[in-house]
C-alpha cells in the first residue's frame, strides 16, 4: 500500500507543471486563452470547430477533463445548457462551479441580441438572455479579452504581468485587424443575406448585412421542404445576395435553395477550426470574409 | 431651444413652400443638414461614451457587472423555486399474449409486464435546486397511469467536497451498469431490456449512500460505492438496522480522435433475501397456476457494460452511432421453501445480456436495433425438493427489438417499436408500440 501510495505521488509530481488548467467550452474561447496565457496554460477546447455547439455530449473525457480544470471559459447564455451542467455535476470540481472565479461566461461582457420578447418553446430553440453566437462580431473580443485577461491574473497572481502584456498586445493586434477587416468588408454593407439558422446576427450586425429569411421554420428546427418553398416564393419578391451556413450544418437546405434561387451558397467557419484555414481567431475572421466577399461575386 | 424651434420650422416648410423663395429653402436645407451633423456627432460621442463605461464595467473581475444589469434578479421569493421539469409519456401496446406471463426460468424474479393498449406511461415530476454553497438536491416523482405517486428519486449531493469525491445520499438509481441510471424518458426504446426486467425489475433503485470518486487522470476512471436499505429487487425491503445491499463499480472511458468516444464499466451488487416470496412458480408435478415459493439466502451480481458512440467528425446533429451493451450474472444460493411446505438448500445461476445499437440517419430521425438474450441457468436442489422443483428448464428467452422515432425537437419524440419476444417457452410474442415522450418545463442536460 505505502509502495502504491508512493508510486501515486511521484507520478503526480511528473504530470506537466503548468500554471493554469483552462477548460474551454468552444473552440473560440480556447483560442482567445491561447492568445491571452500562451504557454502559461495548458488548454483544452471541449468542442471542435466541426461540432455543431448546441449537441454536444456530455462525454467522459470532458468531465476527466473538467475535474482538473482551475478555469473554464464558456460562452454562457444557455448556449451549453444540454451538455455542461452534468459535466460540471459529474466532475466534483468545486472551483469551476457557476459564480466562483473558476467560471468565465463571455456572454455577460458584451451586449446581447435578439433577446426574444415571447418566451416559449413554441418559437423553437430560443435563448432567454439573447443569441448566443457572440463569437462572430470580432469587436466582442475586445471587452471579453480585457475581462478574461483580469481573470487568469487573479487566478494566476504569479504571472499577472505576464497576461497582462499579453492582453495589451492583443488589444492591439486585434484593433488593426478589426480595422483592416472592415475597410476589406465595405462592399458587405447593406447586402440583403439568407441564413439557414439564426446564428450570425453578431456578423450581420458588425459588417450591416440584412437578414431577409431564415431556412429553419424555428431556430433549431430543420428546415421542411414545405418551409423551403415558401422561402424561396419569398426570394422573388425580396431577393438576397447569398444563404449562409455554419461549417456544422447540412448543406442540403442551403444548396437546395441556392441552386433554386441562383444564388451562392456560402459556408462560413463559425468559429476556430471549422475549416482548415480558420486555425486560430484571426484566421476565423480572415476567412469569413474571404468566402463572404468571395460570395457577391 | 434653439434646434427645437428649427426643427419644428422645418416640418412646416411644406405649408409655406409657396411663400418661401429657392434660397431661403436653400438656406433652411443647409441648416437642417448642420443640426443632423450635430445629433449624428452626439450621438457617436453617447455611444463610445457607452462602449467606455461597458468596457469599465467590465474591469471588476469576478463581480461581472454587465451580465448583473442584465439579470435583474426578480423580486418575490419565487425566485429561489427550483427547477420544475415535467415530462409526459404515453405508450400504445398491441400484444398478442398475456405481458404478465414471466420470461420462462424467471419466475422467481421481479417481472414489471408491458402494458397493453393505450396507457399513460412513465409520466415524471422533477425539482432541482442548490441547498446551499454545500448541497444541491433532486426529486423526481413518478405519477402512476392509475393515481397516485411515488417518489422515484430523492437525493442530496454534495457540491463542495473537492478533489474528484461527491457524497449523494437518500433514495437514487444505483450507479451499476450503463442503464440503471437512466431515466425512462431517456431510453432508447419503449422498455429495458430483459436482463434489466428479469434481474434489476428494470431499474435498480435504493435508499442510502453513494460515495463515488473521480481520479484526476486525463482518461476518464469513476469509482463508487454505495449501501442501501436493499429497497429494490432483488433486494427484499427489511426494517433493520446495518444495510441490506453492496455495490461496486467502476467506470472507465475516453476519446478516440475526434470522432469516437467510450465507456465501460464493471459492477457488483450483494444482497440478502429473506423469504421472498414467487407465485405462481412452475414445479416438476406440473401443478396447475404454480406453486408459491420462498427464496432466503444470499444474492450476487455481477455485471460488465460499455457504451461507443460515433459522430463523423464529433458532429452528432445529422449523424451518429451509439452501440452498447451488458451483461450480468446472478449467483443465489440459501434455503428455498417449495410451496411454503418443504425447505431445502438451492442454488442458482442465472444471467443475461443485450446489445444494441442506434442510429441517426437524419437530423431528426433514429433507428435502432436491439437483441436480448436470458439464460435461466440450473439450479442445484437440495434432496428434499429434487423431486418438486425445476432445475433447468432447458430454454433460452430471447426477443428482438427495431425501434424508428422522430424528435422534431430536443423536448419531443415520437416512436414505434417492433418486437419478436420469445422470452416464453412456445409463447412467441409479436409485438407493437407506439410512444410519445414530451419534455415540459426546465429541461435537464442528458448524463452520457
Amino acid at each position: 500500500m505505502k509502495r502504491l501510495s508512493l508510486l501515486i505521488l511521484v507520478w503526480a509530481w511528473a504530470l506537466p507543471a503548468h500554471a493554469l488548467n483552462i477548460f474551454a467550452c468552444e473552440p473560440e474561447w480556447a483560442a482567445l486563452a491561447q492568445e491571452l496565457a500562451g504557454d502559461q496554460a495548458s488548454i483544452y477546447s471541449a468542442t471542435v470547430g466541426t461540432q455543431d455547439p448546441h449537441r454536444v455530449e456530455a462525454r467522459p473525457s470532458l468531465i476527466a477533463k473538467a475535474r482538473r480544470a482551475d478555469l473554464r471559459i464558456c460562452t454562457g447564455a444557455e448556449l451549453e445548457v444540454g451538455w455542461l451542467p452534468v459535466v460540471l455535476r459529474e466532475s466534483a470540481n468545486p472551483a469551476i462551479q457557476p459564480g466562483q472565479p473558476g467560471a468565465f461566461e463571455a456572454a455577460a461582457y458584451v451586449t446581447m441580441l435578439d433577446a426574444p420578447t415571447r418566451l416559449d418553446r413554441a418559437e423553437g430553440d430560443v435563448h432567454p438572455s439573447g443569441n448566443p453566437h457572440i463569437q462572430l462580431d470580432p469587436r466582442n473580443f475586445l471587452p471579453i479579452a480585457q475581462a478574461l485577461a483580469q481573470r487568469l491574473a487573479q487566478l494566476d497572481p504569479a504571472h499577472a504581468a505576464g497576461y497582462q502584456q499579453r492582453h495589451a498586445a492583443f488589444r492591439q493586434n486585434w484593433q488593426t485587424a478589426i480595422a483592416r477587416w472592415e475597410k476589406q468588408a465595405a462592399p458587405l454593407q447593406g447586402q440583403p443575406i439568407a441564413v439557414q439558422h439564426k446564428g450570425f446576427p453578431y456578423l450581420e450586425h458588425w459588417l450591416g448585412m440584412k437578414e431577409v429569411v431564415a431556412l429553419e421554420p424555428k431556430p433549431g428546427m430543420e428546415p421542411s421542404a414545405a418551409h423551403l418553398a415558401t422561402v424561396l416564393a419569398k426570394l422573388q419578391t425580396q431577393p438576397v445576395r447569398m444563404v449562409l451556413r455554419a461549417a456544422y450544418q447540412s448543406p442540403r437546405p442551403s444548396e437546395w435553395l441556392a441552386e433554386r434561387a441562383h444564388i451562392p451558397a456560402v459556408e462560413l467557419p463559425f468559429t476556430v477550426g471549422g475549416d482548415g484555414v480558420a486555425k486560430d481567431l484571426y484566421g476565423l475572421f480572415d476567412e469569413t470574409l474571404a468566402r463572404l466577399l468571395a460570395g457577391l461575386k | 431651444m434653439k434646434p427645437y424651434l428649427l426643427l419644428s420650422l422645418a416640418l412646416c416648410a411644406p405649408l409655406n413652400a409657396v411663400a418661401a423663395s429657392d434660397e431661403e429653402l436653400r438656406a433652411l436645407r443647409d441648416e437642417l443638414k448642420q443640426l443632423k451633423e450635430n445629433y449624428q456627432q452626439r450621438l457617436e460621442q453617447l455611444e463610445s461614451r457607452l462602449q467606455q463605461a461597458e468596457l469599465r464595467a467590465a474591469e471588476p473581475p469576478v463581480a461581472a457587472p454587465v451580465a448583473q444589469v442584465r439579470n435583474e434578479p426578480a423580486a418575490s421569493a419565487s425566485a429561489y423555486n427550483p427547477a420544475i421539469s415535467l415530462i409526459l409519456a404515453g405508450n400504445y401496446g398491441n400484444l398478442q399474449r398475456a405481458p404478465a406471463i414471466p420470461p420462462t426460468g424467471f419466475a422467481m424474479s421481479a417481472h414489471s409486464p408491458a402494458a397493453q393498449g393505450f396507457n399513460l406511461g412513465e409520466s415524471e415530476l422533477g425539482f432541482s435546486a442548490s441547498i446551499d454553497p454545500r448541497f444541491r438536491g433532486v426529486a423526481t416523482l413518478a405519477l402512476g397511469a392509475a393515481g397516485g405517486v411515488s417518489v422515484e428519486n430523492a437525493f442530496v449531493d454534495t457540491t463542495a467536497l473537492g478533489n474528484g469525491v461527491k457524497l449523494r445520499i437518500g433514495r437514487f438509481f444505483s450507479g451499476l451498469g450503463y442503464l440503471n441510471e437512466v431515466h425512462a424518458h431517456a431510453w432508447d426504446f419503449v422498455d429495458q431490456p430483459l436482463v434489466y426486467r428479469a434481474l434489476w425489475n428494470n431499474q435498480l433503485g435504493e435508499d442510502g449512500v453513494q460515495l463515488k470518486w473521480l481520479a484526476p487522470t486525463d482518461t476518464f476512471v469513476e469509482l463508487g460505492a454505495e449501501l442501501g436499505r436493499g429497497r429494490g429487487f432483488p433486494g427484499s425491503d427489511r426494517a433493520k438496522n446495518g444495510s441490506g445491499a453492496g455495490v461496486l463499480f467502476a467506470h472507465v472511458g475516453g476519446d478516440v480522435g475526434v470522432s469516437h468516444n467510450w465507456r465501460v464499466g464493471a459492477s457488483l451488487h450483494q444482497t440478502g433475501q429473506s423469504d421472498w416470496q414467487s407465485v405462481g412458480v412452475p414445479d416438476l408435478l406440473g401443478t396447475p397456476g404454480g406453486v408459491t415459493d420462498a427464496f432466503t439466502g444470499d444474492v450476487r451480481t455481477g455485471g460488465l457494460d460499455f457504451v461507443w458512440k460515433y459522430a463523423p467528425e464529433g458532429n452528432s446533429s445529422s449523424t451518429s452511432l451509439k452501440l452498447q451493451g451488458e451483461y450480468f450474472r446472478r449467483q443465489q444460493s440459501g434455503l428455498l421453501s417449495y410451496n411454503l411446505a418443504t425447505t431445502d438448500s438451492y442454488a442458482l445461476t442465472q444471467s443475461g445480456w443485450y446489445l444494441q445499437g442506434v442510429y441517426k440517419f437524419l437530423p431528426e430521425w433514429r433507428v435502432g436495433l436491439r437483441y436480448d438474450q436470458l439464460d435461466p441457468g440450473t439450479a442445484t436442489v437440495g434432496a428434499l425438493n429434487a423431486a418438486n422443483v425445476i432445475s433447468s428448464y432447458g430454454y433460452t428467452p430471447r426477443r428482438t427489438s427495431v425501434m424508428f422515432d422522430y424528435s422534431p425537437s430536443e423536448f419531443s419524440r415520437l416512436r414505434l417499436q417492433l418486437a419478436r419476444d420469445q422470452s416464453r417457452q412456445a409463447l412467441p410474442d409479436n409485438q407493437l408500440f407506439l410512444q410519445y415522450l414530451m419534455s415540459l418545463g426546465a429541461h435537464g442536460a442528458h448524463g452520457y
